[in-house]
């Protein structure tokens, strides 16, 4: 029994869907990568799993809980973090008083107290500017930040919008490289929206190929890491 | 020199009345960006219960207590009743409803208590202690506000719902996603406005006298107060609450006369939509593309 199984999503904006009967699934601990071109509607993915976008058909079911219809703090509240893409941070808040936020839902002080000092393990910059106004930080940072608010809830799931996006590549492999200790340490399943294939395929176990709303190919990462089709298009060689 | 220091003194008294409205209407504004235009009729509806209460025989401060918390309900009930059903609805509407939400206040109040003007106490002793330039209700007015300010400044900054506040005001998006009951913390932002808004009422109604219609103008100087400090930053409208308090009784001692008074509130309104539409202390939005 997969941690998320989505089947038949179909769902938009307004009156024009944007998904397309799109299935895919996440295992307990596992990671699964959704790749797909600008406007493929992978972010759109997420946001339905968030009940942030209308769903007209298929189901979305998590650790044997319906999500279709439910809204989105309710969605969060049973253990799905969301980086959602431009990563949310609140701005005028300083680095605490984000991840304070992140945490606000749960009410066991020393778990929390705990988790602090977790995520300022995998993210010292963080530690460092604890005290600083979140609009300050580099991109790099407020991405971390991003991370580490979600984390702060204690997701079984974690969603990832893009975490690569817009920033240098040292600080994208410092990133991929806590997303897989978070996953290896604290067995957070992970569902990852890429652009950047190759980091992402290297990272996941499951991957699906998403095109103008369809999933046009699933399979292990490392079967889609080979297939013809997917190299040469989002894998440049 | 002594009738210039009592102006100023007695613009502060205004000022701290203005800055507690003004600081409703930006805790309504950040969350939201809705100007409510209730806001005074609001604050006038809680005096005219309070004046029921102390009618009642229930002792001054008793009856303040009572009409906070009935004030922070009212507030409550209209957001989640009312103004909920049309938050996502165009600007027009949100107007239209928030100048219904006025008049529908403005004559509810009258058809129970009349329009006659009555007489409301002030819990502040008759002669001055503070010295020639102030009087005991001035001072009295100074002291309440900088308490109510310190009580929120203290609830913002160090509780766990103040921080779910601040955070649901600069990103409900985000703040969903953190599990936060984002509706809940907008309502509670209209009870806190409600009740802020009742206390500004019980301290200018000794002044103003109670009547149906004693906030129109207070709610001018609040929206004025509001813009100028930058209608996003509650600091802000603390000290424009003060400046323009003090400003409309210099102007109206020593420029235009005390019946231009109101019109010196338009002006600087018109004037900071002009000239400075951030005020002294708004953010300048700026997007990184």
């Amino acid at each position: 029994m997969p941690l998320l199984e989505v089947s038949g999503l179909t769902g938009g904006y307004g009156m024009t869907d944007i998904l397309h009967d799109v299935s895919f699934s996440v295992e307990q601990g596992g990671i699964t990568t959704i790749l797909g071109a600008n406007g493929a509607g992978k972010t759109s993915v997420l946001r339905a799993l968030c009940g942030m976008l209308r769903v007209s058909d298929g189901s979305m079911q998590f650790a044997e809980q319906k999500l279709n219809g439910r809204a989105t703090e309710s969605i969060v509240r049973l253990g799905i973090g969301h980086v959602p893409d431009g990563r949310g941070t609140f701005l005028n808040l300083t680095t605490e008083e984000n991840l304070r936020v992140g945490a606000m839902t749960r009410k066991d002080k020393p778990g929390i107290a705990q988790d602090f000092d977790r995520v300022y393990g995998y993210f010292p910059r963080l530690k460092e500017r604890r005290h600083q106004q979140a609009g300050t930080l580099s991109g790099g940072e407020q991405q971390m930040l991003a991370i580490a608010r979600a984390l702060m809830l204690r997701p079984r799931l974690l969603l990832l919008d893009e975490p690569s996006f817009g920033l240098a590549p040292l600080v994208v492999q410092d990133i991929f490289r806590i997303m897989r200790t978070i996953n290896d340490e604290q067995k957070v399943a992970i569902l990852l929206v890429e652009q950047n294939a190759s980091l992402a395929l290297e990272l996941a176990n499951l991957a699906y190929l998403l095109e103008t709303g369809k999933v046009v190919m699933s399979g292990p990462a490392r079967e889609l890491r080979e297939a013809e089709s997917v190299r040469r298009s989002y894998l440049g060689y | 020199m002594e009738a210039f220091l009592h102006q100023v003194f007695s613009g502060l008294a205004n000022g701290a009345i203005y800055a507690s409205l003004a600081l409703a209407l930006v805790m309504i504004y950040q969350s939201t960006h809705h100007i409510n235009f209730a806001q005074g009729e609001l604050a006038m509806f809680s005096t005219y219960l309070a004046w029921a209460m102390i009618n009642a025989g229930i002792s001054y401060w008793m009856a303040f207590a009572l009409t906070v918390i009935a004030s922070f309900f009212i507030g409550l009930t209209i957001e989640r009743v009312i103004v909920r059903r049309v938050a996502d609805a165009p600007i027009l509407t949100l107007v239209v409803v928030f100048i219904a939400l006025l008049v529908i206040l403005n004559s509810i109040t009258g058809w129970i208590f009349t329009y006659t003007i009555k007489v409301f106490p002030s819990p502040f002793p008759e002669q001055p202690l503070f010295g020639p330039y102030i009087s005991s209700h001035e001072a009295g007015v100074v002291g309440v506000s900088l308490v109510v300010l310190l009580l929120l400044f203290l609830f913002f900054r160090y509780t766990s719902l103040g921080l779910a506040m601040r955070a649901t005001a600069e990103n409900a998006v985000s703040s969903r996603l953190a599990g936060i009951r984002v509706g809940w913390m907008l309502a509670l932002g209209w009870g806190l406005a409600a009740s802020i808004g009742a206390i500004a009422g019980m301290m200018v109604a000794p002044i103003v006298y109670l009547d149906p219609n004693m906030m129109a103008g207070i709610l001018l100087y609040g929206i004025a107060a509001a813009l100028m400090g930058g209608i996003d930053s509650p600091f802000g409208a603390v000290v424009g609450g003060l400046i323009v308090g003090v400003l409309e009784n210099l102007m109206g001692a020593y420029v235009v006369g005390t019946e231009l008074k109101l019109t010196v509130a338009l002006m600087l309104i018109i004037g900071v939509l002009i000239f400075k539409p951030t005020g002294l202390f708004g953010r300048h939005f700026v997007t990184r593309v």
